[in-house]
């Protein structure tokens, strides 16, 4: 019951957080918002490597051992496309787009 | 000591994530976000990997290149599929936090009963419950998206569905809460897997109704529900870093969620169970009205007078693959000398953002790329605005028809235009079946055809000079 109360305040005070910093993100980058934010909670990854390597029964472990496979392919595939798709995002054309107009 | 030293890097790790979403707020600094985030995630998994209880490896090794296998590919999809890419990233994320959270109630169950108390029991079933319900709602997102044969398209509806529906939400609540209050009965064992499986099915129930339009709030609301899976997690494993992750993850999806819902003048609760695509047949008929098209030729003369024009791209364009040849009329476009902007809505496509993402890989400067709100003042100054494949965020109707579905909500005002130019493919009302005002208009012109195609043929007018035909 002890650890009730202090991931209660942990979890209000990291809504208002991340209503604050979401609040402010570019509308440009609502797409790769949401495959960061998706990486970024596939950090549930670290829960899923205590029930794998634990000294636990086999079956526990496998179920273990596919959160953990499911969470690693969020981790890779989310910041990898992340970063592909902010790659493409530039102020400006490359040259010979013609007369930049007035 | 190793308690302190872990500790000390989960905070780091917390600190990167949050740095992370900070450094989104443009797109100059937006790759440091990402780079904050890779390290955050590399320092919490080696921490824990460290930890003394961690004492098999081989599977961790295993899951771990699998989960890179998997991932590599997921990650190369075309742009085009990020939609379908997310919703499935969401399915994975509800499995995990469903497994961790059922091994996790056995574990304990046989070796720390003293553990199940009502608050770690609530904990556990909203983390099973919000994951498996997420990994079956994403399943069906993914597979309306990616266009799966056998997952329904149209919103699939029947009478009574609410009533099943809350029937269902309230035996899962109800079981939920004889498991919370005897995690230990001999009968919990057995229970547990039925909220497993009603949790499964609530997942697909909620989907199934709903349509193509209301998918931008469907994939933001259940990025919401798998960040809260985590959250429920931490609770469960007493870990503040999942507990902070869960929680930026569930605050991006929510405020994702919002917009999209101010962006269609809709709540929650009516993008869940209203069954946008039903409303459709209503008022199909009345008097016969007439399109006026128009050919590529005239489009492009037009075009080549104007000294502002405005494109407003849909999900259309991005079916069509067409980002590329709008590239190419922009830069015809430019080279004349013309001001073009783009016009996003924020619910154009089928997620938060997917215009702006295609528009970008086509290099088009993201300068150029106007939220609504701004570019309709600019509108009436437009001197063509170029539907790409868009309807519903166009239509008028919206302002003016008060018995229309989407009467109320914000559109970008392409009717204010001089003239109007609209790519389409076929004459049937679009995906929400709405007819558009905007298309009878005596300034519009219809282009009728696949829009990659029909700009081809612009590109070609302009480029080509005359002569081409």
């Amino acid at each position: 019951m002890n650890d009730m109360w202090p991931t209660l305040w942990v979890f209000v005070l990291a809504s208002f957080i991340g209503m604050g910093v979401i609040r402010k993100v570019s509308r440009l980058l609502h797409t790769p918002l949401m495959s960061l934010t998706n990486a970024i909670s596939a950090i549930a990854v670290v829960g899923a490597i205590l029930v794998t390597g634990g000294d636990y029964p086999l079956h526990i472990r496998m179920l273990g051992a596919v959160a953990l496979f499911a969470s690693m392919a969020n981790i890779v595939s989310g910041f990898l496309i992340t970063d592909r798709m902010l790659k493409m995002f530039k102020t400006d054309t490359k040259p010979g787009a013609g007369g930049n107009h007035s | 000591m190793m308690f302190g030293v872990s500790q000390f890097a989960y905070i780091v790790a917390s600190s990167l994530f949050i740095l992370a979403l900070h450094w989104m707020n443009t797109p100059a600094t937006a790759r440091n976000g990402v780079y904050a985030g890779v390290a955050g995630t590399a320092i919490a998994v080696l921490t824990t990997w460290a930890d003394p209880s961690v004492i098999h490896h081989g599977w961790i090794i295993i899951a771990i290149a699998a989960g890179f296998a998997v991932g590599i590919p997921l990650s190369r999809v075309p742009l085009t599929a990020v939609p379908q890419r997310t919703a499935l990233s969401h399915a994975f994320g509800g499995i995990a936090a469903g497994l961790v959270g059922t091994a996790e109630y056995y574990l304990r169950l046989s070796a720390e009963p003293a553990w199940l108390t009502p608050f770690h029991m609530v904990a556990l079933i909203a983390e099973i419950v919000l994951g498996y319900l997420t990994f079956t709602g994403s399943l069906m997102a993914a597979g309306k998206l990616q266009e799966v044969k056998w997952v329904p398209q149209r919103p699939v509806t029947y009478a009574g569905q609410n009533f099943v529906n809350l029937v269902l939400f309230l035996a899962t609540v109800g079981l939920a809460a004889a498991l919370a209050i005897h995690p230990t009965a001999a009968w919990a064992p057995f229970l547990f897997p039925v909220v497993i499986l009603l949790a499964l099915t609530f997942g697909v129930l909620l989907i199934i109704p709903i349509g193509g339009a209301d998918m931008p709030t469907v994939i933001a609301i259940l990025n919401s529900y798998a960040g809260l899976s985590a959250v429920a997690m931490g609770f469960v494993l007493d870990s503040k870093l999942l507990i902070t992750a869960g929680a930026l993850d569930g605050s991006s999806g929510l405020i994702l969620a919002i917009i999209m819902c101010k962006a269609m003048n809709r709540s929650f609760t009516n993008v869940l169970f209203g069954a946008f695509g039903q409303v459709q047949q209503v008022k199909a008929s009345g008097e016969q009205k007439q399109y006026k098209s128009e050919t590529p030729e005239g489009a492009a003369q037009v075009l080549e007078q104007a000294s502002f024009v405005v494109i407003i791209p849909g999900y259309g364009m991005a079916v069509a693959q067409a980002q590329h040849k709008v590239r190419e009329l922009y830069d015809q476009l430019k080279k004349r000398g013309i001001t073009v902007k783009f016009a996003i809505h924020p619910v154009a496509g089928r997620m938060p953002g997917h215009m702006n993402v295609l528009l970008a890989e086509a290099d088009i400067p993201y300068t150029d790329l106007v939220e609504m709100d701004d570019i309709n003042h600019d509108m009436p100054q437009a001197d063509v605005a170029l539907v790409v494949g868009a309807n519903d965020v166009v239509n008028p109707a919206a302002h003016t028809d008060k018995s229309s579905p989407i009467y109320g909500m914000p559109i970008i005002e392409a009717s204010k235009a001089r003239t109007i130019f609209a790519i389409k493919r076929s004459k049937n009302p679009g995906f929400a079946g709405i007819e558009n005002e905007l298309y009878f208009s005596d300034r519009t012109w219809m282009l009728f055809g696949d829009a990659k195609v029909v700009i081809g043929d612009l590109v070609k007018e302009l480029s080509g000079g005359s002569g081409m035909h």
